[in-house]
């Protein structure tokens, strides 16, 4: 299997395969990126082309960084991808580190309870959801989303994050316990940094549907204070006028911080697809 | 003064009947080695004795106390895992001083007790290391270390050696040995390993099914087992077992003879046909059949003996034991 795969022909064949996935996927983000430093005529001629001296404009960004607040709509983009990202680790974490380390009436229901939403997608529930925010308060604030998003990222997180928590060795929570940790010290401290690969998996997972969701923003938030970046860019988007430099601008603009946060976890990432695979 | 007593002991997992009335007294300073085939439940006692799992039922009693409802750590005890379990993200002294730590010892007392240990295990040299940087002979002091630190009143071994190497494993086994005499703390010690079991212990509880077959010292289980189980655990190569009836007709047991007591003589009771032979240099093991029972030999020294060859095998009536046939010692 080996010595089958390290054959200059399938070294070959799998590179050019993944080259020409890598060529397609990143394709229409090429697109978009040159066509943003593009004059609206450019764009409709010749969409393929990059920029040259004739067609070069920067008159998308400067709309975008004009009109509207970008800067605003970025930053609350930010808090709620990052907030929820947060809480969907913390709490699906600890939720997995339970139903896979005790023993208790129940664990098995409570793990299946807690893997229903998996499939059950949140949006059903839109209309209760936009009634409680009303009840609470909440609408037309980011807490509104960071919520949603902390709900909808939950099911998937407690099912991976409990697989992989299973493998972590007893003995050395036990250790821990015989030398007077606490639970939270052995969940924090032990058993969390064996598990990092996992929680970048979750991350990466549950990071880009927030980043570009449109529908719990234009429900829930959608004032001028909490718009984020998806929603935000819909005012370029008219039912008879599409203003194409600010769209495709604002969507170059957004693609850098999610680029950024997926640096950030894809090290860890590699690790985690690989992990059983590679001893 | 009794450093454990664990009384009626049992322990279930859901359905799963795991230990069976378990009734076991360790003395101060002894050691104490638990051993049993795979499965019976050795690591699970090991494991209610520090409190990492509750028992069912029955009493954990370690010195005067009973600490069913006390934690692991406020036990007096420290345990020595089969994997190690070192904390990764710590090196060789962190390792060894958190238990410390959390008890809030003074940092004086904390070095000093770390560079006792680790003089006594070599591993000065290594104190700032990571666990991943060390050999797993190393890895294995580094546990021990750590349970030597707390300086507790009943140390608790889960089969320590067994991913260690054979050379590796039998100098660690005589380090244990020597640490045992030096630290003078009751041991509790669990292997597979019925030569670990006869080497190390003061004292052997012989376990199958979660239940306590035989308890004694090493040679009264050798020469006095209680039953079939224990008389075939203890000795290597392990005892033969033959239907007695091949020998006197209309017998309806089964006659044990350790292989060391069966020798090749003409007027032997056993008509045997060779069918390997192991030469150890020192000893030589015969394998042979007699009718379909295989049946092992081991003979002092060096022997020429053909494989094929028909022998007879004889064995002084007094050196052999009798079991009935559901395995319980007969006379
Ligand atoms: N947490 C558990 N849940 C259910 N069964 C268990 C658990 N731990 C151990 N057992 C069962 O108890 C028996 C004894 O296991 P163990 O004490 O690990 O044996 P040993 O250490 O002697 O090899 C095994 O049959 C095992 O399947
Ligand atoms: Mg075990």
């Amino acid at each position: 299997m080996n010595q089958a795969r390290s054959t200059p022909f399938n070294k070959a064949a799998m590179h050019g395969a993944l080259i020409l996935y890598t060529l397609i996927a990143l394709f229409p983000v090429f697109v978009i990126l040159i066509n943003s430093f593009k004059t609206r005529r450019a764009i409709f001629r010749e969409p393929l082309s990059l920029p040259d001296a004739d067609s070069f404009s920067l008159i998308g960004y400067q709309t975008v960084l004009k009109q509207g607040d970008f800067f605003l709509y970025l930053q609350n983009s930010m808090i709620v991808t990052v907030a929820s990202l947060f809480f969907v680790l913390l709490f699906g974490a600890m939720a997995a580190f339970a139903l896979s380390e005790y023993r208790f009436r129940g664990n098995m229901w409570m793990g299946l309870y807690l893997a229903l939403g998996i499939m059950i997608p949140i949006r059903i529930g839109t209309v209760a959801i936009l009634d409680m925010m009303v009840a609470t308060g909440l609408v037309n604030t980011l807490w509104a989303l960071i919520l949603v998003y902390t709900a909808q990222g939950l099911p998937l997180a407690v099912f991976i994050l409990s697989e992989f928590m299973r493998q972590v060795s007893d003995d050395l929570k036990n250790a821990g316990r015989i030398d007077g940790l606490s639970e939270y010290t052995i969940f924090f401290r032990l058993v969390l940094p064996l598990v990092r690969p996992a929680m970048a998996t979750v991350a990466v997972f549950n990071m880009i549907p927030i980043w570009n969701d449109l529908w719990f923003p234009l429900i829930l938030a959608p004032g001028e204070e909490t718009k984020t970046l998806t929603l935000g860019s819909q005012v370029f988007i008219g039912q008879f006028v599409t203003d194409w430099n600010a769209v495709l601008s604002a969507l170059s603009m957004a693609i850098l911080p999610v680029l950024l946060l997926y640096v950030i976890f894809s090290r860890q990432l590699i690790r985690g697809i690989t992990s059983g695979a590679v001893k | 003064m009794t450093a454990l007593s664990l009384t009626n002991v049992n322990k279930s997992f859901g359905k799963v009947h795991v230990l069976k009335d378990i009734n076991i007294d360790v003395a101060e300073g002894e050691f104490v080695v638990f051993v049993g085939p795979s499965g019976c439940g050795k690591s699970t006692l090991l494991r209610v004795i520090a409190g990492l799992e509750d028992a069912t039922t029955g009493d954990v009693k370690i010195g005067a106390d009973v600490v069913n409802m006390s934690p692991p750590s406020k036990r007096g005890i420290a345990m020595v895992f089969q994997s190690y379990a070192l904390y990764p993200h710590l090196t060789v002294r962190g390792n060894m001083s958190l238990a410390l730590k959390q008890e809030r010892q003074p940092k004086d007392v904390i070095a000093e007790r770390v560079n006792n240990a680790a003089e006594m295990l070599n591993l000065a040299d290594y104190l700032n290391r990571y666990p991943s940087e060390l050999s797993g002979g190393q890895r294995q002091r580094v546990a021990i270390g750590r349970a030597i630190v707390r300086e507790p009143k009943l140390f608790l071994f889960d089969e320590p050696l067994s991913n260690l190497d054979a050379a590796l494993r039998m100098n660690t086994r005589i380090e244990i040995a020597n640490l045992h005499r030096k630290l003078g703390a009751a041991m509790i010690y669990v292997t597979h390993d019925q030569t670990e079991a006869m080497t190390l212990a003061d004292k052997i509880v012989v376990l199958r099914d979660g239940r306590v077959e035989q308890i004694g010292t090493p040679m009264e289980l050798y020469n006095n087992p209680a039953n079939r189980f224990v008389a075939g655990f203890l000795g290597s190569p392990s005892m033969n077992f033959l239907p007695a009836g091949l020998i006197n007709e209309g017998d309806d047991r089964t006659i044990g003879i350790r292989p060391e007591d069966l020798r090749i003589s003409e007027d032997g009771a056993l008509n045997a046909t060779v069918t390997h032979v192991e030469k150890l240099g020192g000893d030589t093991n015969i394998i042979a059949h007699v009718n379909s029972h295989q049946i092992t030999a081991r003979l002092f020294g060096q022997h020429d003996v053909e494989e094929g060859a028909g022998i007879r095998l004889g064995f002084a009536a007094e050196r052999t034991y009798h079991f009935d046939a559901s395995g319980a010692r007969l006379g």
